[in-house]
């Protein structure tokens, strides 16, 4: 049995925990002293070795992606954190932030110092108003204890934060769409290469990482990087938040190793709600291809998980029961993409909005039996073919549920609408009536 | 919307960044802080102060969801009817405000008090199903409950969020948090809700924390 291990929500039961005097109580701000101890090159090769990978999705190497940047060309370099929090299901970097935003800060500051950049900014959604407000603060307190400003710590190098709030983009989570918002344009991504790292932020140097994994930084440098590696699976070092939601017993955030298993999980948090039983569920929020009861024992790291068919993704464990409808749920799934595509490429703009005819008319009962194929057909003309990864997310649920319950969507053909109550998945029937 | 102190806290805005056209985002905030939506009149402002054609800064109002073209209610209700959400309960609670509230999506009361919205993910999942108020959370809702928190909006007698200020803010006021002006509220409510806390809660039960 995997144990949990809270490190980043170790504190959050205390009333103060968001506030640099709760903060510093509990070692804050001392991982950066031991990292400001060491030559920025040596702490970029220290995030390398500890085996850090990105929490945001992808999971590439922290420290490598910091080793990108050149050094000496003269150039401003950038460090960007992608605060958008909006993929569907994913809730980790939003009650980190409430409850613990000098992580980020700490953070930053040792992730600017490493790559050299005097400018670092955070790009926060803007419908999490009260976050704002933790981090602005958390910035200006930084400011107040000089950690950041003009020689930061002593250390003679001048760092500015700034706290950028968005107005409302799921786009603008990925990443070079979130640069072209920050330069104040319409959040479209780009055509790379060129990466980030050589022409991003002002086709400047930029690094662009997640919350939770520069939040991540800190503890590296204050437990040490064989702490660190000691935690985790072989190439999926260290902790993290996994988000429980849905149909459970308990939901909320529970922080361990990587590796851990959504069985393990379930077991020490109550199950399943009472009465019923686990029917699909996603490992990384909605635009990683669903899992069933059959993947329970999947280590939830970035390999287990990727050679079940899936991607470890945002670690946002949304669990259905056998009372949701498999064809509803992925039809909203594909509303939300064809809503939030931005237009900038033609598979993902025209596509999305087919792929929700389709599955609409499955959905009430009066789609063919070949549309399945249609939409597998769509899906094939979809992936891959933009610049960005939405539309490549967008036939996830699709592809996923088709693979595993097309004779659930059969039987809404054969049932002339869809089967199931939709009363019987809320929360208000069962166990609150 | 030319006065002084509206003016000064634009060129405050623009100040923090290396490049003024950045600044782009938060002046478009705080333009709905000032007139409560992205008015004709506010995109010509922030062109004006960013040396910018009206309709560069009209094409990037008009690509947000946030910046809003028509008034909204000084409450702005926003159901997550996204795929979790809607199936534990969402689609539920907006078929049920929009009965009880006589309007539809996107639309606001007569009184001008109350304007609804369906929303995509907010980041509460734990917490489903949601609804946000002027971006402020409210968590674990039932069509009665979300009943109820609309009928006290409309009498002037907002409730407190769940994960946020201890009164609830307008939603002029709360545009102008996010356009960067600080209403120095931060330590108001609580640091973590329960469901933020449920896995280090059975940590220390389990010794492991």
């Amino acid at each position: 049995m995997t144990a949990l291990k809270p490190v980043l929500s170790k504190h959050w039961n205390e009333a103060d925990s968001f506030t640099i005097a709760g903060y510093q109580r509990n070692g804050g701000y001392e991982g950066m002293k031991k990292a400001f101890a060491m030559e920025p090159d040596a702490v970029i090769a220290a995030v390398k070795d500890s085996g850090l990978r990105g929490r945001g999705g992808a999971g590439f190497p922290t420290g490598m992606k910091w080793s990108f940047i050149p050094q000496g060309d003269g150039k401003p370099h950038y460090l960007v954190v992608n605060a958008d929090e909006s993929e569907p299901g994913t809730c980790k970097d939003t009650p980190l932030l409430m409850a613990n935003p000098h992580s980020l800060v700490e953070g930053m500051i040792i992730a600017s110092y490493a790559i050299r950049a005097s400018h670092a900014f955070i790009y926060i959604r803007g419908e999490v108003t009260h976050v704002i407000r933790r981090v602005q603060q958390a910035v200006n307190d930084a400011y107040a204890a000089g950690y950041l400003g003009k020689n930061v710590d002593g250390k003679g190098f001048d760092l500015e934060m700034i706290v950028h709030v968005g107005a409302g983009a799921y786009i603008c989570g990925e990443e070079t769409a979130l640069l072209d918002s920050l330069e104040g344009f319409r959040g479209q991504p780009r055509l790379r290469p060129p990466f980030p790292a050589i022409a991003g932020l002002y086709a400047c140097p930029t690094v662009v990482n997640n919350v939770e994994s520069i939040a991540s930084v800190p503890a590296i440098f204050y437990h040490g990087v064989e702490w660190f590696q000691s935690l985790g699976t072989e190439k999926s070092k260290g902790f993290t938040l996994y988000s429980l939601s849905g149909h459970v017993t308990r939901p909320g955030q529970y922080e361990a190793p990587l590796g851990i298993t959504l069985r393990e999980i379930l077991e020490m948090s109550g199950g399943v709600r009472a009465g019923h039983t686990l029917k699909f569920w996603t490992p990384g929020g909605s635009s990683t291809p669903i899992f069933t009861a059959e993947h329970l024992d999947v280590p939830l790291d970035y390999e287990g998980v990727g050679a079940a068919g899936s991607m470890l993704g945002t670690k946002a464990l949304q669990i259905f029961d056998e009372t949701t409808c498999v064809v509803r749920a992925v039809l909203r799934w594909t509303e939300f993409y064809k809503h939030e595509s931005c237009g900038k490429c033609t598979p993902c703009r025209e596509g999305t909005w087919w792929l929700v005819q389709i599955l609409k008319d499955l959905e009430n009962g009066v789609g063919k039996a070949e549309d399945l194929e249609k939409l597998l057909d769509l899906c094939d003309n979809i992936l891959g073919r933009s610049f960005c990864a939405l539309g490549d997310g967008a036939t996830s649920p699709i592809t996923s549920s088709i693979q595993y319950f097309r004779d659930e969507y059969l039987a809404h053909l054969s049932a002339g609408k869809c089967p199931f109550d939709p009363v019987a998945s809320t929360l208000f029937v069962g166990a609150r009536a | 919307m030319k006065d002084e102190a509206l003016l000064s806290q634009m060129d405050s805005i623009i100040a923090r960044y290396p490049k003024s056209r950045s600044a782009i985002m938060p002046l478009l905030h705080l333009v709905q802080a000032s007139e409560g939506f992205v008015t004709p009149e506010g995109v010509e402002l922030v062109a004006k102060k960013l040396d910018l054609a009206t309709a560069e800064v009209a094409a990037v109002a008009t690509f947000y969801s946030q910046y809003k073209r028509r008034p909204v209610g000084d409450y702005h209700v926003g159901v997550c009817t996204n795929t979790l959400c809607a199936v534990m309960g969402g689609d539920a609670i907006f078929a049920g405000l929009k009965d009880h509230l006589g309007i539809g999506n996107d639309e606001r009361t007569p009184d001008g008090k109350v304007s609804l919205e369906h929303i995509e993910c907010n980041a509460a999942c734990d917490y489903a199903p949601v609804i946000m108020v002027n971006w402020e959370f409210f968590d674990n809702q039932t069509v009665e409950s979300a009943k109820e928190l609309v009928d006290q909006l409309r009498s002037g007698n907002p409730p407190a969020p769940t994960r946020g200020p201890k009164t609830l803010p307008t939603w002029k006021e709360n545009s102008a948090v996010l356009a960067g002006i600080s209403d120095g509220r931060a330590n108001e409510g609580v640091q973590a809700g329960p469901a933020s806390l449920a896995g280090l809660e059975i940590a220390h039960e389990r010794g492991e924390a």
